[in-house]
């Protein structure tokens, strides 16, 4: 197992660049620890699989290294980097018992016979597979499948990093729960660095204890789900992670204070910097109150999810979603709400100013 | 007859209704016998799992397809068997269905030329629906410059650019990325706001019909459970099965016996005390995740301890799977809740909100 550092990484399937969008990844900088479990998250065409493919040797960056243990390995091959790979779909030889797919790749390294079948038997264990380890895998459901290639992924010891490539497309969503059970499980038990790539936030928060949210080829933010959630460092990250996402707002920075709606708004917090082309005001739909005073807002629709209300409202700014208790009145025309300090945050250009 | 009353009369009989439409391919039934009138101006959820029946009585609603048995009614008129070209229907798929040589302008407008109407009333209505579903800047693009969510809402346009009298949605966010089918879920009752037609919508996701509204009807194995306002059938399913359809994550379930007012769940040594009127005896309660939490809510709430599977995280919920016993369930959380694998956990069971069931599955009292 490994250490892998991502060291001022850029790639562009380009020859010539000339602006930013020009670039499938702009300055990756990532550590990881040996044995860490992390994510990397962001919707189709951010970069993940660009960024997949460069630490498994699949492609080489156009700027940048990549090194494991401090070790430069950026020209090494896919071979040479010793990694395991688990795809979307199921790879799996449907001639073979379960047993004979799990053994494949020790059997490949030359192992012995008495150490492949002590490896393949205890993978077995870990993901369920005992009873069916002679069957044939063809006659397996699709999630059946699947484990054999967590399986095949999970058998061998001696690989820098397992990365999975959104395993879990093909269960059943009834399933999916048990087999993000079975994975986190496994992480804990053996212990090595696993990286999982997705556009799933749920697939994503529940298995990593770090989570790298990528949006248009950059990381916005890494951090562990409560950060992310609580603390969005980029708008990007406030609309992705939640459900509604945050609202995201135009206001005005005056003397160090948040202008909103013509209102000054109270911020523990002076605002220094202030030349950016434009500034926004974030506020999660959870952290916004009915109140006597403050913005006044008028009421467009009420959705009862049955656990809770979502709320949408429009004030002269634009739409302002709010959560609310499934019991809780809703004033019927228009209302005055109020935002929750704690968890207000000024963006400049997206970017969170602290 | 007046005006005033020929009118009256026709916005009555605006309506569709299935009168024992069953449907069966070979030996199996696919569809048993279903009675479902739907109103003009409504927007009506057909919510069940895969092969539940959504697609076929969708289909047979359409034309596209022929019931065994029974007749369709739109209108006031016998349309069994009429083909789908003369019905004024539209329909979107789950796949994302448009020309691809054709750009979105002429993808939209296709259904409005093939009936013949003025190039400058194409132009104006294109632009409408375009405005509405926000793809005014990509008229003049071909459909694979489009990302998915953009390629359905040019289906959509098309459904709604030539006023249909029905318009059939068969599990049209399915396809999309978890952003976008949020924000499409949350803009399509406002498309038909201003419609006088009937939308029919089919989904596997109870949340989809909660955020729409309107009706819902719920399905398993072909039978239409119950019918009815969506907030009724969540709040009060008329029996286990339509209860256990309309909740994701899965309704958590248990025996239960009943004496006096102590309420005690069987195989584990959980009870709690309710003075709700119902014979001493054994029934069944159904649970839904969200009242079962971290913290305690509501007034009466009684203690249930978890052993811990997993906790997923969504980010602005968690859902921990925990067993207690032989009970497998799941409880929905506020906030981010991270517990670990094995970990003991003390959980909260809002107890007002139990639905209590006979052991025939018929619903006795929603609390």
């Amino acid at each position: 197992m490994a250490k892998i550092t991502l060291k001022d990484l850029s790639h562009s399937y380009l020859t010539k660049q000339n602006k930013d969008a020009d670039w499938a990844l702009r300055g990756i900088d990532i550590d990881w620890k040996d044995g860490g479990a992390y994510a990397l998250l962001g919707p189709s065409g951010c970069g993940k699989t660009t960024l997949l493919n460069i630490i498994s040797g699949l492609l080489k960056p156009t700027k940048g290294e990549v090194l494991f243990d401090d070790k430069d390995i950026t020209t090494l091959n896919p071979v040479e980097r010793d990694i395991a790979q688990i795809f979307q779909f199921p790879v799996i030889y449907d001639t073979m018992t379960v047993y004979e797919n799990l053994a494949f790749p020790l059997k490949n390294r030359g192992l012995s016979k008495t150490e492949i079948d002590s490896k393949v038997k205890e993978i077995g264990e870990m993901l369920e597979l005992t009873s069916t380890l002679n069957n044939k895998a063809a006659g397996l459901t699709a999630d059946g499948k699947q484990k054999i290639s967590l399986g095949r992924g999970l058998v061998r010891s001696d690989v820098n990093v397992i990365m999975f490539d959104e395993p879990l497309t093909v269960i059943d969503p009834h399933l999916k729960w048990v087999l993000r059970s079975k994975l986190k499980e496994l992480h804990q038990k053996i212990n090595r660095t696993m990286i999982y790539v997705t556009h799933d936030q749920i697939e994503a928060l529940t298995f990593a204890d770090q989570v790298v949210v990528m949006h248009e080829g950059q990381i916005v933010q890494t951090g562990t789900p409560v950060e992310l959630f609580e603390k969005p460092k980029h708008t990007f990250v406030g609309h992705f992670i939640g459900s509604p996402g945050m609202n995201i707002l135009p206001c005005e920075i005056e003397n160090g204070q948040i202008n909103f709606e013509g209102k000054i708004l109270p911020n523990s917090t002076s605002i220094k910097k202030t030349n950016f082309s434009k500034t926004q005001l974030g506020i999660r739909p959870e952290f916004i109150n009915f109140s006597d005073e403050g913005i006044e807002v008028k009421i467009k629709r009420v959705s009862d999810t049955g656990r809770h209300k979502v709320i949408d409202t429009e004030c002269s700014s634009g739409s302002i979603k709010i959560l609310a208790n499934a019991s809780s009145e809703i004033p019927s025309d228009s209302a005055h709400i109020t935002f929750d300090q704690k968890y207000t945050y000024v963006y400049g250009d997206d970017w969170i100013i602290e | 007859m007046p005006l005033f009353f020929k009118a009256k009369l026709q916005i009555i009989n605006m309506s569709l209704e299935l009168k024992n439409v069953e449907k069966k391919v070979g030996l199996e039934t696919h569809i048993y016998s279903t009675n479902l009138k739907l109103e003009k101006n409504t927007i009506n959820i057909l919510l069940g799992s895969t092969l539940a029946g959504k697609t076929t009585l969708m289909q047979i609603m359409a034309g596209l397809d022929k019931p065994t048995s029974g007749e369709i009614w739109f209108n006031g008129e016998n349309v069994t068997g009429k083909e789908v070209q003369k019905r004024n229907c539209s329909m979107v798929y789950q796949q994302f269905i448009n020309y691809p040589n054709f750009t979105v302008f002429e993808n939209i407008a296709s259904p409005l030329k093939i009936t013949g109407v003025k190039p400058d009333e194409i132009k104006a209505r294109v632009g409408k629906v375009a405005e509405l579903l926000k793809l005014s800047a990509m008229l003049n693009k071909k459909p694979d410059e489009l990302s998915g969510g953009q390629q359905q809402r040019t289906a959509l346009a098309r459904a709604l650019v030539k006023d249909s009298d029905l318009i059939l949605l068969d599990e049209p966010l399915a396809n999309l990325d978890f952003k976008l089918r949020e924000e499409l879920r949350e803009e399509l009752p406002k498309l038909f706001e201003d419609r006088d037609c009937i939308v029919v919508y089919a989904t596997t996701e109870p949340l989809d019909a909660l955020m729409i509204g309107g009706n819902t009807a719920t399905l398993l194995e072909g039978n239409v459970i119950q019918y009815g306002k969506t907030l009724n059938v969540y709040n009060k399913p008329e029996n286990l099965i339509s209860a256990k359809v309309f909740s994701d994550p899965p309704m958590n379930i248990a025996e239960i016996s009943k004496s006096g007012e102590i309420f005690k769940i069987k195989d584990n040594n959980v009870q709690w005390k309710s003075n709700i009127k119902i014979k001493d005896g054994n029934y069944k309660i159904g649970i839904r995740p969200h009242n079962i939490t971290t913290y305690k809510e509501g007034d009466n709430s009684v203690e249930i301890n978890g052993k811990v599977l997993i906790s997923e995280l969504s980010g602005s919920e968690s859902l921990i799977h925990f067993t207690n016993g032989k009970l497998n369930w799941v409880s929905l959380s506020n906030g981010i809740q991270q517990k670990n694998i094995g970990e003991n956990t003390k959980l909260f069971m809002n107890v007002d909100e139990f639905l209590y069931f006979d052991m025939n599955n018929r619903l006795v009292t929603n609390g």
